[in-house]
């Protein structure tokens, strides 16, 4: 499979990231070369082969639901770019 | 007086004991090669002096009470991607400018609860993405090594880059350093130093800007296999704020020093006889196998048939994590912020001036790679060949084997700007062909130096354990050190 253009701006607008025309001609080859080196995964029977989701046996740890940390709104906003008591400020959203 | 950055942390820590010097000493020695090195090297991006002093007199203060911790007084470098409380913590990237956490990672508040004291934060790639540190926002550290003869300046291998380059030029006693798909192993092999990327969930991830989750795992680079084994002792721990970190007690991996390798069955994957392959690096294989016959273990030719599907698959797994992981710089909470007309225009501008064009690239791909009607194709095959990746490990270690014998890179350090590699993404990505198929295993690997190429530049091998079998690599390790001798640069720095 191999993307083009419309499919790299497509694909930059989901990841949130600007891409000026340029870029994404010049993004349409690298992501091509990279898409082509993994296509020989194709190869692999994976027939019956279970997906891996933990790379080591372990139960999910549980813990208490409980309140175990808080009380630091002005430790959390304050490498923010733009904030004010401590609320992250952001432009207008909602009209 | 010998320089006291001559010294390796076991000496420093005998000396210290001995009281030949304090760890303010120690750490204005430290400082002082940091000031005259740096210029040349690039290996910190932010040094804390005044951080240092104060951490090494208190060291001094409880050494005089008679409280000492397993690494009372001992200077360390942090990988920049370590989350350090008020102090620089931008993983290598424009898009954290100016990022001062509140918060400790737990690997490095377990060093210095262990007395260690902080020089400063070491140059990276950007995210931990790259193989040769020239993706830092900072700029490219050069290596301390340089062919015979040569003025040439060459990569340090990456990421951690910064920290096998201010190891290698003793810019620091050791460093913490993370290894994603061989961002330990393979700047450890470039620059003569011992790197250990442990089982995953040895070490907490908690506190360390996550790249692709699932793979992660914090490791020290050291100057020798016993000063590895002393920091990874320090640096693991089990943290209730990492889910993934394993409720295992951490053993004392020095202990398994000077242990014999006796009896032990060393496998050789025929797979990883690459085509193209240097035949120094095949030598040095060679020469490795011979050291470990000679000490009475027992050689045993093994096969991992999906070792060849690793790297592809590293590509799909990586990105795809990470594009999730970097979600979170956005403008909004920390770091760089772009203005727009609204806020996607924000995100949009922020993340295109804050990521570099590796990161980007990486973003790009695992989007797509996740998005919708692409998932089943790229991600979920790719997660079923890493269970193939694991069963092949497991194959041959359920049939006896007690660990792997590899070499650690396809080739010694190269030029930094390599025309090659800088036109075809690819070309780098194949720089961790022998590291990567441990991390999508989930195993222990450790690369120790074993030689010197042609052109006098250093080269490592690798050795994959058991998962939490770490003491066994350890103790073969230091068999290959013992053998190897160690290897340091020629000063023509600072």
């Amino acid at each position: 499979m191999s993307v083009d253009t419309a499919t790299v701006k497509r694909v930059a607008k989901l990841a949130r990231i600007r891409v000026s025309d340029d870029e994404a001609a010049h993004l349409e080859g690298e992501l091509n070369a990279i898409l082509g080196f993994v296509e020989q995964l194709s190869q692999v029977d994976i027939e019956g082969v279970e997906p891996m989701t933990s790379v080591t046996e372990m139960a999910m740890k549980k813990r208490q639901d409980a309140v175990t940390d808080g009380g630091k709104a002005a430790d959390i906003t304050a490498n923010a770019p733009n904030s004010e008591d401590n609320f992250f400020l952001v432009p207008k959203v909602v009209e | 007086m010998t320089d006291l950055t001559s010294l390796t942390i076991a000496e420093a820590r005998d000396r210290l004991a001995a009281k030949d010097f304090t760890a303010l000493e120690l750490t204005d020695a430290y400082l002082a090669a940091i000031d005259g090195a740096n210029g040349a090297l690039n290996a910190y991006v932010a040094t804390t002096p005044d951080q240092a002093r104060r951490m090494a007199s208190a060291s001094d203060e409880r050494r005089a009470s008679g409280t000492v911790g397993a690494l009372e007084g001992i200077p360390l470098g942090v990988k920049d991607l370590f989350a350090t409380d008020g102090v620089h913590t931008q993983a290598g990237s424009h898009i954290l400018d100016g990022f001062k956490p509140r918060y400790e990672s737990t690997v490095t508040a377990n060093l210095w609860a262990d007395g260690a004291v902080m020089l400063g934060k070491l140059n990276m790639d950007e995210f931990a993405m790259g193989s040769s540190n020239e993706t830092s926002y900072y700029g490219p550290v050069v290596n301390p090594w340089r062919a015979r003869g040569s003025n040439v300046d060459l990569v340090p291998g990456g990421s951690s880059g910064g920290s096998a380059a201010a190891v290698a030029a003793h810019l620091c006693a050791g460093a913490t350093a993370t290894d994603t798909g061989g961002s330990i192993r393979q700047p450890a092999a470039f620059t003569g130093t011992v790197g250990i990327k442990p089982t995953y969930g040895r070490c907490s991830r908690w506190g360390i800007a996550a790249f692709a989750s699932s793979l992660d795992q914090a490791g020290p680079i050291a100057r020798d296999v016993r000063d590895a084994a002393i920091l990874l002792k320090s640096m693991a721990s089990v943290d209730a704020k990492d889910t993934t970190s394993v409720d295992r007690p951490v053993p004392d991996y020095e202990a398994a020093l000077g242990g014999s390798v006796k009896g032990m069955t060393i496998g050789i994957p025929a797979e990883y006889r690459m085509d193209g392959m240097p035949r120094e690096i095949e030598t040095l294989w060679q020469q490795g196998i011979a050291w470990l016959k000679d000490a009475g273990a027992e050689i045993k030719p093994i096969s991992l048939p999906h070792t060849k599907y690793a790297l592809p698959a590293y590509y799909i797994v990586a990105p795809a994590e990470a594009s999730s992981n970097l979600a979170r710089y956005d403008g909004v909470k920390y770091g760089l912020r772009v203005p727009g007309k609204d806020i996607v225009e924000m995100y949009e501008n922020t993340r295109a001036e804050g990521f570099g064009a590796e990161v980007k690239r990486r973003v790009m791909i695992g989007t797509y790679v996740l998005s919708a009607g692409y998932y089943d194709a790229y991600y979920l095959r790719a997660q079923k060949v890493r269970t193939l990746i694991k069963r092949d490990f497991e194959t041959v270690f359920g049939d006896g084997v007690d660990a792997i014998l590899t070499p650690a890179t396809p080739s010694a350090a190269f030029g930094i700007g390599d025309q090659d590699m800088a036109a075809d993404p690819v070309k780098m990505y194949l720089n961790d062909i022998f590291t990567v198929t441990v991390n999508m295993a989930g195993l222990p690997g450790i690369a120790v130096p074993a030689g010197l190429d042609g052109q006098g530049l250093p080269l490592g091998l690798q050795l994959i354990g058991k998962p939490f079998d770490e003491e066994t690599l350890f103790r073969t390790a230091h068999v290959i050190e013992q053998a190897a001798g160690r290897f340091e640069p020629d000063k023509w720095w600072g």
